[in-house]
C-alpha cells in the first residue's frame, strides 16, 4: 500500500551507475551481459517516469473469488515524488470505502534500503498509529496484491538478468528477470515484460518461495499524461493458485499540483476525510 | 441532561459561527452555490447493541440480565474547493431499553477547521486522542470519557475548543483553549457496571467556582526522528477524571472536579515486527503529586502458518503512584497481556484478547473483542467481558458481579 504510485514506477529511479557497477563486481562473467541488459531495460522503464512531482488519483479495487463474489473498495491517493534519490517517495492513500473503514488514512516515507515509516489514521478513535512495515508479501486490503507489488518496485530492489524478446500484443516486448533483494519478500523471483517503444511494464508473472508461478499481473490501457507520463488504467492481478482475482482502476490523474513535503508529514493524517 | 443540552446549543452556536464565516468567504469570492452544496458529504454509522450480563445483579434496583440498545453517529462535512476550510457536524444519540442515564445525545463534533500552509486553526467541538499504549491511555486528556457508553473509556464526549496548530521542521506544536467542560457520564439507578452507589452527576462539585466555565489550556508537540515517534503534552484546567465524594443525607455519591496540572509523554520506537511504547503523566491537583506510567512492547507474527493471517502479542506494565481515596484507580501495579489476531481477509476478520493482573490482587479481567464485515456496509462485533477482580480493597471489584457479552451489529452508509 505504500506508494500504490510507485507500481506505476515513480519510484523505480535508477542509482543506475552505483548498482551498474555493483551488478558488474558481483555477477559471474559469464550472464554479465544479459545482467547488464536487464538492469538497461528496468532503468530505462523507470527513468521514464521522472519528473512527475506530485500526483493525485482516485483508485478503485474489485475482488474477486474463486466462485465470482465481488467486494469492491475505494481510495484516493496523492504522491510526491522528493527530488533527493536517496530518499524514497512519499505517498497518503485514503480509504473511502467500505464505508466502516471511510477515512481510514495511511502516511507511507517509502525508505531506499531501511523498512519504510508508515502511520495510520483510524478514524474511530481519532487515532495516528506508527505501524510496523516488515509485512513485505501479505496482501494488501484483502486483495491480490501483496504490499510489496505496490511498494517493491523500486529499481535497486532487485537484480536484474535480460531473458528474451518476444512479442506482447502489438508491442515487441524485453522480458526481465528480477529477483528480490529485500528481505521478507514471498518470491523468488519475477518475469516482467517491458515494451520497446514505450519502456512500459506490461505484465509481471510471480513466482512463490517455492518457484511456483503464484501471479500474473497485466497493465492495461495506457495513457499518455503531461505528454511524457505513462500510466496504466487498469491493472489485473489473477492468483492462479486460488483462483482469486483483483482488478485495480486507476482515474482522475493530476499532477503537479504543488503540494510540498509538509503535505506528508503525520500531522496532515486526521484531516484528510 | 440540562447540561448536555446547553453543551450542545453552544456548539451548534460555535459551529454556526464557523459555517457563517466560510460561507461569507465563500460568497466574497464570488463562489458558485452549486458547488457548495457538491461539496456536503453525509456518512454515518445505525447500530443495535445486545448486552446480557452473566451474573444477576448485586441490588434489585438493577437491571438484571439484558439490555438492549441503539445508537445513531450520522456524520456531515463539507470541504471548501480550495481544501482550506473543512466544516464537521457529527451528532451522537443512543436510546438504551433500560437505562435512562443511558440514554443520552452528543454533540462528538461541530467544528470549522482552516488550513493555512504550515498554520491550521480550528474552532468548535471535537475529538483528539494522544497516545500510543493499549491498556491504558494515560497521556490523552482532551476529551471527557462517555462513560456511559462503554467500561474501555475508548468513547469520548466533544469537546467545544480553539485549537491552533503550527507545523515546523522540528515537529508540530499545538495549543488549545477549552472552557464548556464536559462532566462524565455515569450509568443510573437501573445500570450496571457502576459502582455499588449511584454517583449523582446533577450535583457535581468543582474546585473552581467558575464550574465547568473555567477555561482549560492545553499544549502539545509531536514529532518523529527515524524509528521514534515522541509525544510531549502540558494541561492545565479542570481534571476529566472525577474524585468520588459522599453525598452528604444520601446514600449516593457525587463526582468531585479538581484543577490540575499534568505533564505527559508518549513514546514508540519501531523497529522491524516489533513496537516499544511508554506513556508516562506526572499530574498534580488530585491529592499528593503523583506519577503513573505504561510501558510495554508489541511483537507481530506475519502470514503465520503461511495463511494470510498476523498474530501480534502485546505485554504492557501499568504502574500508577497515586494515593488517594477519592480519585482511586485499580491500575497501581498491573500487567496487561493481549493477542491481536488479524486474518487479513476481505471482510476484515479482526479479534483482541486482552487479559489483566493485578501484582497484588492477582487477576484483574479478561476481555474479547472480535469483528468482521458483512457485506459491503454490515458489520457485527462482539466483546466478551469478565470482571475477575475480587479484593474488596481494589476499586475494580466493584464490578465483579458484572461480567457480560456484547453484541452490536452496525449499519454503516
Amino acid at each position: 500500500m505504500t506508494n500504490l504510485l510507485n507500481t506505476h514506477k515513480s519510484l523505480r529511479r535508477a542509482i543506475a551507475i552505483g548498482l551498474a557497477s555493483l551488478v558488474l563486481a558481483t555477477t559471474p562473467a559469464l550472464s554479465q551481459d544479459a545482467a547488464n541488459k536487464g538492469f538497461e531495460v528496468a532503468a530505462k522503464s523507470d527513468r521514464s517516469d521522472r519528473g512527475f512531482g506530485d500526483s493525485t488519483v482516485i483508485l478503485s479495487m474489485v475482488l474477486k473469488n474463486a466462485a465470482g463474489a465481488e467486494s469492491t473498495r475505494s481510495m484516493a491517493m496523492t504522491t510526491l515524488e522528493l527530488p533527493d534519490e536517496s530518499i524514497g517517495d512519499r505517498s497518503l492513500v485514503r480509504f473511502d470505502s467500505p464505508a466502516d473503514i471511510e477515512g481510514t488514512s495511511l502516511l507511507s516515507h517509502a525508505q531506499i534500503i531501511d523498512a519504510d515509516d508508515q502511520w495510520l489514521f483510524l478514524p474511530a478513535l481519532k487515532r495516528v498509529k506508527r505501524i510496523s512495515s516488515r509485512n513485505k508479501s501479505g496482501p494488501f486490503v484483502g486483495s491480490e496484491f501483496a504490499f510489496e507489488d505496490i511498494t517493491g518496485q523500486e529499481l535497486e530492489k532487485y537484480d536484474h538478468v535480460w531473458v528474451r524478446e518476444e512479442a506482447c500484443g502489438d508491442l515487441m516486448c524485453d522480458v526481465v528477470e528480477r529477483k528480490p533483494r529485500y528481505e521478507n519478500s514471498g518470491y523468488t523471483r519475477q518475469l516482467v515484460w517491458i515494451d520497446q517503444s514505450d519502456a512500459q511494464f506490461r505484465k509481471i508473472e510471480y513466482y512463490d518461495r517455492k518457484n511456483d508461478l503464484l501471479k500474473t499481473q497485466t497493465f492495461e490501457d495506457y495513457k499518455l499524461y503531461e505528454g511524457k507520463f505513462w500510466r496504466s488504467q487498469l491493472f489485473r492481478m489473477e492468483n492462479h493458485q486460488t483462483g482469486k482475482s483483483t482488478v485495480l482502476k486507476f482515474s482522475d490523474y493530476t499532477f503537479n499540483t504543488g503540494l510540498t513535503d509538509r503535505d506528508f508529514v503525520k500531522g496532515v493524517l486526521k484531516r484528510q476525510r | 441532561m440540562t447540561s448536555i443540552y446547553r453543551k450542545i446549543g453552544r456548539s451548534v452556536w460555535l459551529t454556526a459561527i464557523g459555517v457563517g464565516a466560510v460561507l461569507a468567504s465563500s460568497y466574497a469570492h464570488g463562489a458558485d452555490q452549486e458547488s457548495i452544496w457538491d461539496q456536503i458529504d453525509i456518512s454515518g454509522e445505525l447500530a443495535s447493541e445486545q448486552r446480557l450480563f452473566f451474573q444477576s445483579a448485586r441490588s434489585d434496583e438493577q437491571l438484571d440480565s439484558y439490555q438492549a440498545s441503539g445508537f445513531f453517529e450520522p456524520r456531515v462535512r463539507w470541504r471548501s474547493a480550495d481544501r482550506k476550510n473543512q466544516l464537521q457536524f457529527v451528532p451522537y444519540v443512543r436510546v438504551d431499553a433500560e437505562d435512562g442515564r443511558r440514554t443520552h445525545a452528543d454533540i462528538r463534533e461541530a467544528y470549522w477547521r482552516h488550513i493555512n500552509g504550515d498554520w491550521e486553526f480550528l474552532a468548535g467541538a471535537n475529538r483528539v486522542f494522544w497516545g500510543v499504549t493499549e491498556s491504558r491511555h494515560l497521556v490523552n486528556i482532551i476529551n471527557q470519557v462517555d462513560g456511559v457508553e462503554n467500561i474501555d473509556e475508548e468513547d469520548f464526549l466533544g469537546q467545544p475548543m480553539i485549537q491552533i496548530g503550527k507545523q515546523t521542521d522540528m515537529g508540530r506544536f499545538d495549543a488549545f483553549l477549552m472552557t464548556g467542560f464536559r462532566e462524565r457520564t455515569f450509568p443510573g439507578q437501573v445500570g450496571r457496571l457502576r459502582d455499588g452507589r449511584v454517583i449523582e452527576t446533577s450535583r457535581a462539585r468543582y474546585d473552581s467556582d467558575l464550574e465547568e466555565w473555567r477555561p482549560d489550556v492545553a499544549l502539545r508537540y509531536t514529532h518523529y526522528i527515524d524509528e521514534l515517534d515522541i509525544g510531549l503534552s502540558l494541561f492545565h484546567g479542570t481534571g476529566r477524571e472525577p474524585g468520588a465524594v459522599e453525598d452528604a443525607g444520601t446514600d449516593r455519591l457525587v463526582p468531585l472536579y479538581t484543577i490540575i496540572s499534568q505533564a505527559g509523554v508518549d513514546l514508540q520506537y519501531t523497529t522491524d515486527a516489533w513496537l516499544w511504547k511508554f506513556e508516562g503523566i506526572v499530574r498534580e491537583g488530585q491529592g499528593d503529586a503523583f506519577g503513573a506510567g505504561v510501558a510495554g512492547v508489541e511483537y507481530t507474527f506475519f502470514q503465520i502458518n503461511e495463511t494470510d493471517a498476523d498474530l501480534g502479542l502485546l505485554v504492557e506494565g501499568l504502574y500508577d503512584g497515586r494515593d488517594d481515596d477519592v480519585f482511586a484507580t485499580s491500575l497501581e501495579n498491573d500487567v496487561f497481556l493481549g493477542a491481536r489476531l488479524t486474518l487479513n481477509d476481505v471482510q476484515d476478520t479482526s479479534a483482541l484478547i486482552g487479559f489483566v493482573i493485578d501484582t497484588k490482587d492477582g487477576p484483574g479481567g479478561l476481555r474479547v473483542e472480535a469483528e468482521r464485515r458483512l457485506g459491503d456496509s454490515f458489520k457485527l462485533s462482539f466483546e466478551g467481558q469478565m470482571f475477575l477482580e475480587n479484593d474488596a480493597n481494589n476499586p475494580a471489584a466493584v464490578l465483579q458481579d458484572d461480567s457480560l457479552a456484547t453484541l452490536t451489529l452496525s449499519w454503516f452508509f
